[in-house]
């Protein structure tokens, strides 16, 4: 036979399944320390502090709104690639720890912290496009880390950049001037930032770049055919002439009328040259995404790329083509530049502020509820706690930042925490009042606050779910912390508050309603009734009841035990009491 | 507080009983006039006055100047002119010994050596001065999602308050009281003639969730309070409302309280020495805002829903009923 299960057993495992939780997110947050990427024994990369946001921190943080060239808002894949390319761009820039993310459709906000470089801060506004190119020289890249503080290697002066004869096509080795040769020769790649804005400045003159990975380095002649002339690209397996599967996963590519003409001109000429100057490249924003050799003319505008594809890798180049059809601009919405100082004055005093807020409602709670508000302070110190360690861990897994606006939400949450335990203890209190014992009035208090409270805060967690999927930047920030912190309210007051009620309830200082009890049923007007009653509509007004309910008042516990079990034994019901009345 | 106590225990047992519901007419005229000011004034003033993040422009910080240079507001436009002759800027003290510097939109460059300009001008490292650039749609813009989020909120919390409540009645009063909180927080704000900036737009969506999160607390316990109340009741529909709120006021004051005070202290204390900013502008939307949000649910949620109640049958019957049983007593 199982034990019945008393509100004490009940308490104890709302505790212990809280306990539980607090370990598991502590143990949560030591592994994301310990775990963290090039953590050594003494040296952490991670720390316990939430990483913070700009507003904070200080740092650059801009806001790029994207616009295609034919005015369309950019599509959501188009957005990515953006974000793809800017991150490349701010990587290669050597600044770590960017944020770089879309916002409300078309934005796109980039958040360097510290004081980035302003050559990375023009990278990141550049606008990205496609070309193709004819390759000149290719041979496997000297690599060194990327972003590397070693400024990029330039050739000596005295090399000339002049070719020696007029170039007479876009796979002409003489391009191929002693000052490139010498630029080529030592390149390493991820040193190198300014390919992107060479390419897009001087597309006429020769490039030397790498590709993303920065293992294959490349000498580049001018740009033959644009990415706009692209009119579309599929991944797909490719089929033979007969019409069967080969198994093989290739992009087709389509040029428009102009790009077909283009095109068709520089495959004939690179088809009948040794490699690696049959090879074109498709160079996206400085780097070269795909370097195929060219195994036949394509004269008709539909070129198909084979190679060891799989299907992501063939879908991936085929919407990188896609993008390069469209080439995406960016406006600067806003730049902001916050120095470290006045990040910092701002959290001091946001925190100081915070500090004497919760110390008055401490102050407050006290002066309502005595003993009791040790249990306000203690369910929100628990809160703080769960709130710190979710933070810690969204600050680790998801790059959570700490900003200003979130920050006002968690000040903002003490209030709405507080007032789950308010509308607890106040239902509790109407229960005593109704002439329970504290043990039943703290089961019947708690049936009605959990509705109260799993309904508001359900109102104020879809507030903040809605804001955060719909709004931008600071809105979403504040959004989270709201969200979080009103289901954290609920774990709270359900997994501590109540069963640390049930549990002191029994305690005979709580229970016979010491005066500092905050729980004191004389202080609070009880009327010992039927159990279970709740009180009869108060009919008369002004003087007649205010004295009955001195006298009631100034009854003492055993006169008001005796009355209840006198009404009790008469009338057996309340409801007899009403009818009798009406 | 053991005056408070028993006050507590009086609203409880109706033995004292502030009549809300009974003087609605008042409540309706006074949040009448009220939402006529807010919209009247601030027209009469010249609209709004809105920050740069919604007219576009480029603002400069400058963080712990020397108290000696600070008070010199002509140090700044010196500073503004150096660089671009004729540049108009407005230069204010935030906070006590920040210099904010607000000019037109300038170009990257131009920026950039302004904030080298003012670093010099106030003896202070370049890394000391805040600089931010805000296209004139940016503003708009989080307006706009804000708005669109606004919508999507309203249609959402109606339908679920509506089925949470079984009525629809509720959602509209507590919409219609919802209305009122914005309006109002958005009349004080262009009143007394503060910026609206993004973080104000953000703490103006905060009220919408706490005037709802109010209005349903109270509401539930009306609901409470009125499920058991059948055509027999000796009570009116209306005076089991009155009742409900009565009981609910000693949390309404004790929630308000407590949630203020934390908001009080930002606003009070942190804006002394913060000045204006992200904060300060959120706090006293809020502050304005949970005031308002716990006055209209009950002065005018609850008597609303009364209204809305009161011309069903059932209702009607009750009413009838309770007061004929009353007069024959």
């Amino acid at each position: 036979m199982a034990r019945a299960v008393t509100p004490q057993v009940k308490a104890r495992r709302s505790l212990v399944g809280l306990a539980v939780i607090v370990l598991a997110l502590v143990a949560l947050n030591f592994l994301g320390v310990l775990l963290a990427p090039g953590a050594t024994f003494g040296t952490k990369v991670q720390s316990f502090v939430p990483k913070l946001g700009l507003d904070l921190e200080g740092g650059t943080q801009i806001i790029l709104q994207a616009q295609t060239t034919n005015g369309k808002p950019p599509t959501a894949d188009q957005l990515n690639q953006s974000v793809a390319i800017i991150r490349q761009r701010v990587d290669a820039g050597g600044v770590s720890e960017a944020q770089i993310s879309t916002a409300g459709g078309q934005n796109i906000i980039v958040s360097l912290p510290g004081t980035p470089s302003q050559a990375t801060i023009n990278s990141v506004k550049s606008s990205a496009r496609m070309d193709f190119r004819s390759v000149l020289l290719t041979s496997a890249a000297t690599t060194s880390s990327v972003g590397s503080k070693a400024k990029p290697y330039t050739p000596p002066a005295s090399l000339s950049n002049q070719p020696s004869t007029k170039p007479t096509n876009g796979s002409d080795l003489a391009y191929v001037t002693p000052y490139l040769r010498d630029l080529y020769d030592h390149y390493t790649c991820g040193q190198d930032t300014s390919a992107a804005q060479q390419s897009l400045k001087h597309p006429g003159d020769p490039l030397v770049t790498c590709d993303p990975t920065g293992t294959v380095k490349y000498l580049l002649g001018p740009v033959e055919v644009q990415g706009t002339h692209i009119a579309n690209a599929t991944s797909g397996i490719a089929t033979t002439s007969q019409g069967a599967t080969t198994g093989q996963w290739v992009v087709n590519l389509t040029f428009d009328s102009t790009g077909a003409k283009q095109f068709s001109t520089v495959s004939s000429r690179l088809v009948a040259l040794t490699p690696p100057q049959n090879q074109f490249a498709i160079e996206l924003d400085g780097k070269v995404i795909e370097a195929p050799a060219v195994n036949q003319a394509i004269t008709n505008g539909q070129a198909q790329i084979s190679g060891s594809f799989t299907q992501e890798s063939a879908k991936a180049l085929a919407d990188q083509l896609k993008f390069g059809a469209l080439p995406i601009s960016y406006k600067v919405q806003s730049q902001d530049t916050i120095s470290a100082t006045l990040g910092s004055t701002q959290l001091l005093s946001g925190l100081i502020a915070g500090l004497i807020g919760l110390v008055l409602v401490v102050g407050y709670s006290l002066l309502q509820y005595r003993t009791l508000s040790f249990v306000t302070v203690g369910s929100l110190v628990i809160s703080a706690l769960l709130t710190y360690l979710v933070i810690d861990f969204l600050s680790w897994r998801e790059g959570y930042r700490l900003s200003l606006a979130g920050v006002a939400g968690l000040i903002v949450s003490i209030g709405i925490t507080a007032d789950s335990f308010i509308v607890y203890f106040e239902r509790i209190r109407d229960e005593l009042r109704e002439g329970k014992a504290l043990v039943g009035a703290v089961e019947a208090g708690w049936r009605r606050a959990i509705r109260t409270v799993l309904a508001s805060d359900g109102v104020n967690f879809l507030a903040a779910a809605v804001l955060y999927l719909l709004a931008v930047g600071d809105v979403r920030g504040f959004a989270l912390t709201l969200g979080l912190t009103t289901l954290i309210d609920v774990v709270t007051v359900s997994l501590f508050t109540h069963p640390i009620l049930q549990l002191i309830a029994r305690r005979p200082f709580f229970a016979e309603g010491h005066r500092f009890s905050g729980l004191d049923p004389r202080a609070l007007g009880a009327v010992y009734r039927g159990r279970g009653s709740f009180r009869a509509p108060v009919a008369a007004t002004g003087a007649v009841l205010r004295s009955r309910g001195e006298a009631v008042r100034r009854q003492t516990i055993a006169e008001r035990k005796a009355a209840e079990q006198g009404i009790s034994a008469r009338t057996g019901s309340i409801d007899t009491i009403q009818e009798d009345r009406d | 507080m053991a005056g408070f106590t028993s006050f507590g225990n009086d609203l409880y047992t109706g033995a004292k009983s502030i009549d809300f519901i009974g003087r609605r007419r008042l409540w309706y005229l006074i949040a009448g006039v009220a939402i006529l000011l807010s919209i009247v004034i601030p027209i009469l003033r010249g609209g709004y006055h809105f920050g740069i993040e919604f007219t576009g422009g480029s603002e400069y910080t400058v963080s712990k100047a020397p108290q000696s240079l600070v008070s010199n507001t002509t140090i700044g436009a010196d500073a503004v002119h150096s660089v671009v002759s004729n540049l108009e800027s407005t230069v204010s003290i935030v906070g006590g010994s920040n210099v904010r510097v607000q000019t037109a939109q300038l170009s990257s460059d131009a920026s950039e050596k302004v904030a080298g300009a003012l670093a010099k001008a106030y003896h202070v490292p370049v890394s000391d001065v805040t600089s931010s650039f805000i296209g004139a749609t940016w503003g708009a813009d989080i307006t706009g999602t804000a708005v669109r989020g606004l919508v999507v909120f309203l249609v959402l919390v109606t339908i679920v308050m509506a089925l949470y409540f079984r009525t629809w009645k509720m959602s509209v009063a507590a919409l219609i009281a919802l209305a009122h909180d914005l309006i109002l927080t958005a009349g004080i704000y262009g009143i007394v003639g503060f910026e609206v900036t993004p973080a104000a737009v953000i703490g103006f969506l905060t009220i919408l969730g706490y005037s709802l999160y109010d209005t349903v607390v109270v509401f539930d316990k009306v609901r409470e309070n009125t499920s058991r109340l059948t055509a027999d009741s000796p009570r009116t529909f209306a005076e089991t409302v009155n009742l409900a709120v009565n009981q609910t006021l000693v949390r309404s004051i004790n929630t308000s309280i407590v949630a203020l005070l934390p908001i009080a202290g930002i606003l009070f204390i942190g804006a002394a020495l913060l000045g204006a900013g992200t904060l300060r502008d959120i706090s006293l939307a809020l502050f304005i805002g949970i005031i308002v949000g716990t006055y209209s649910t009950i002065f005018l949620a609850t008597p609303l829903y009364t209204d809305l109640r009161s011309t069903e049958p059932a209702i009607k019957l009750g009413t009838r009923r309770a007061l004929a049983a009353r007069a024959r007593a």
